[in-house]
């Protein structure tokens, strides 16, 4: 019964979702003088607020990249922090246009869920902290090692899955909360603690000596993060999933916030078709032809919104990793202006 | 002399002697601790097993709290261990620089001033109404009930005509979102709570029939689900443009489900007036309202007095859960600012959770201490 009213419930919004098409989601944020954008508040390094209660965090910085392509001011978004639970519901009713809360892209949410999801604007997957006195370079060398890990998650039926796909000898620690599986791991009950990589570099900073420990390089599931809108609009999903690809299109072409100016005299022809000197291709969106120019003049290219917010400036110190530029090693491309 | 003495004996005193003082081991310091705690086996064992744990607590709790603890500084590096600083107390210095934040919110900080507006009103309004030397309490009650509300509203929402910008409900947070929840749960809850249990008892069938459906609806689903509901389900079945706002929403819940709480608190108020009461009322010809009114409810409400405070104080603390629709309430932010990296280390998550615990101990205790002296102000008439 309660099954038939969610399914009832899921179909009305689905269906009304696909009625406001129509309604243009860029004109409704045109109109409205601001983009709704729904947020995490609650992970450090993509969605947070800070002292004065104003959002910083790399999810936070595509919604104002998007704000500053159709506003030309990174400040007109309202960010409506919502929890786990009630984001999908958000975003199908109309209450966010976008969600950039490090959701992880997955082909139920992306069919039956009603939603579209723009690019993995993180590769995220679940990763390992150990002492750096282990002096251990891979998870493969965790054989026979005890390990924290938080129950009741996929987090530990993936380790389980590493361990015995590679024939090694599992030891967990279980935990009900996060917190305690760091505690424990800093008082020496374990000697790896896991959770997702994003996760990690925050928990590396709850411990004790936060030096002394090390994130090793295996990733050992999958987590795409990215930022969803509705089904539905196919222009407003165009603008978002393309304020992803020009931020990486930037740094690629080495675009920045410092020199975007200078670039603009560029003879580079991609350079040229990027910032919208040549070709209308903002236009083709529906938005201004120097779009590109906007975003990275207010908040700089793919590089420089990972540096600032996860990158080695910040306590986080998170390397690049999947997230470099495929040109880099890394698995972030995007197709090219033109 | 033999005046004194009626049966004319010498041998009897005429006069009464001076009391002596109580031997030394039955009164002063000593009396007390032989009275209070070693009056026999079991409570010499109960004496020194508290005194054990508090020993035990106490000490370590206080070096956490006030010894070890940073005040001051810039980042986590303050409340980090050093060589020479090996042991590190709460992080104080967090909560300093993130009390702005825990106690607004996203609230613009240029517009901040509004919120302080807010809490002075409601201080005045509550004094007003519930201090005993106050005068004038009718009007009191008009200006916490009428004026301040309307007020409030103006001064939270914004009203641009005026000059004050809009600021919508999502980027209210911390204690503002905990005292606006809670209070207009407390302040609806007992008005509906009244009119609910009255309706239980009422002999109109139809009434009775509604009454009894919503309450045990109400008391048969947990508020987490209330409030999930008013806010995952309500937006999917309504326009966005109809959807209430989300606090809104939260509200409604919140009052609703302390209602229904509140009606059972009454109710057994109600049933333990005498039946002597009612029949007195009637007889004398006074109409249902008027019985209510003058002689059952005042009587009622008062021996609830302790259950509605006790309602009240776990409604305060039941408005965490509002962070499971995403309202970051003083709790929330808290939550949310313990994981900042700026200020991530061992003793921040502690240390959050200790000014957690404090405040709302304190709000909790206020509480419960203005209750006991009503209390003891109102039942002067009849002990029970």
């Amino acid at each position: 019964m309660k099954r038939g009213i969610l399914t009832f419930g899921l179909a009305i919004a689905i269906a009304s979702a696909a009625f406001s098409a129509s309604a243009q989601t860029l004109n409704a944020i045109k109109q409205r003088g601001a983009l709704n954008c729904g947020a995490n508040g609650t992970l450090a390094g993509f969605g947070l607020p800070d002292a004065q209660g104003n959002w910083a965090g790399f999810d936070v910085d595509y919604c104002r990249a998007i704000a500053a392509a159709i506003f030309d001011d990174p400040t007109k978004v309202k960010f409506v922090p919502l929890s786990a639970k009630d984001r999908f519901t958000a975003l199908q009713s109309g209450e966010v246009d976008v969600l950039a809360r490090n959701t992880t892209w997955t082909i139920s949410r992306d069919t039956s869920l009603g939603l579209n999801f723009t690019g993995t604007n993180y590769y995220d997957g679940q990763g390992f902290m150990v002492r750096k006195s282990l002096k251990l370079n891979s998870a493969l060398e965790l054989n026979d090692a005890a390990i924290c890990v938080q129950q009741g998650t996929t987090t530990e039926l993936n380790l389980a899955d590493f361990f015995r796909a590679n024939r090694m000898k599992l030891k967990t620690v279980t935990f009900a909360t996060s917190t305690e599986a760091v505690k424990a791991y800093d008082a020496g009950r374990c000697d790896a603690y896991t959770t997702d990589a994003s996760a990690l570099y925050g928990e590396r900073l709850r411990v004790a000596n936060s030096n002394d420990h090390v994130v090793l390089p295996e990733i050992i599931s999958k987590e795409p993060l990215g930022l969803a809108v509705r089904h539905g609009d196919d222009q407003w999903y165009d603008i978002v999933k393309w304020t992803h690809f020009v931020l990486l299109n930037a740094e690629e072409l080495g675009v920045a916030k410092a020199n975007v100016d200078a670039q603009m005299k560029s003879d580079n022809p991609e350079i040229k078709r990027l910032l919208g000197t040549e070709g209308k291709y903002g236009e083709a969106l529906g938005l201004p032809n120097d779009f590109v120019v906007r975003i990275v003049k207010h908040v700089g290219n793919y590089g420089e919104i990972f540096e600032r917010n996860l990158g080695q400036p910040t306590p986080l110190k998170i390397a690049r990793g999947l997230n470099a530029l495929w040109s880099k090693g890394g698995l972030q491309y995007a197709p090219p202006v033109r | 002399m033999a005046a004194h003495t009626p049966s004319g004996t010498s041998y009897v005193r005429a006069q009464a002697v001076a009391p002596l003082p109580p031997p030394l081991v039955e009164s002063g310091a000593i009396g007390w601790l032989r009275t209070a705690l070693f009056s026999g086996p079991l409570n010499i064992v109960l004496t020194i097993l508290s005194g054990a744990l508090i020993v035990l607590i106490v000490p370590p709790l206080l070096n956490f709290l006030i010894f070890d603890a940073t005040w001051s500084g810039a980042d986590r590096e303050a409340c980090l261990a050093r060589p020479d600083r090996p042991v590190v107390g709460a992080c104080w210095a967090f909560i300093r620089e993130r009390l702005g934040y825990f106690i607004y919110g996203f609230y613009p900080i240029a517009e901040r001033w509004r919120v302080d507006a807010f809490f002075v009103l409601l201080t005045i309004g509550i004094i007003w109404l519930l201090a005993p030397t106050a005068r004038r309490r009718t009007l009191g009650a008009i200006y916490f009930f009428v004026v301040m509300p309307v007020l409030a509203c103006v001064l939270l929402l914004g009203w641009p005509a005026i000059g004050l910008p809009e600021v919508s409900t999502t980027q209210w947070g911390g204690m503002l979102v905990t005292v606006v929840v809670s209070g207009v749960g407390i302040v609806f809850s007992l008005p509906i709570g009244i009119v609910l249990a009255l309706g239980r008892r009422s002999r109109m069938p139809l009434v009775k029939l509604f009454s009894v459906i919503f309450i045990e609806f109400v008391r048969g689903v947990p508020l987490v689900t209330v409030l999930f509901m008013a806010s995952v389900m309500l937006p999917l079945f309504v326009p966005e443009q109809w959807s209430p706002d989300k606090l809104l929403r939260a509200l409604v819940g919140v009052a609703l489900f302390a209602s229904a709480y509140m009606a059972e608190v009454v109710r057994a108020g109600l049933q333990a007036i005498p039946r002597g009461q009612y029949e007195g009322a009637m007889a004398v010809g006074l109409s249902y309202w008027r019985m209510m009114g003058l002689i059952i409810l005042p009587q009622a409400l008062r021996v609830t007095i302790p259950n509605i405070v006790n309602s009240y104080i776990a409604l305060f603390k039941d408005t965490t859960l509002v962070f499971i629709v995403g309202i970051f309430d003083f709790l929330r932010t808290i939550e949310a600012a313990r994981v900042d990296p700026k200020w991530a280390t061992p003793v921040t998550s502690t240390t959050g959770y200790a000014f957690a615990a404090i405040v709302y101990f304190i709000c909790c205790y206020l509480m419960s201490r203005y209750a006991r002296d009503m209390e003891a102000r109102l039942t002067t008439t009849h002990r029970r």
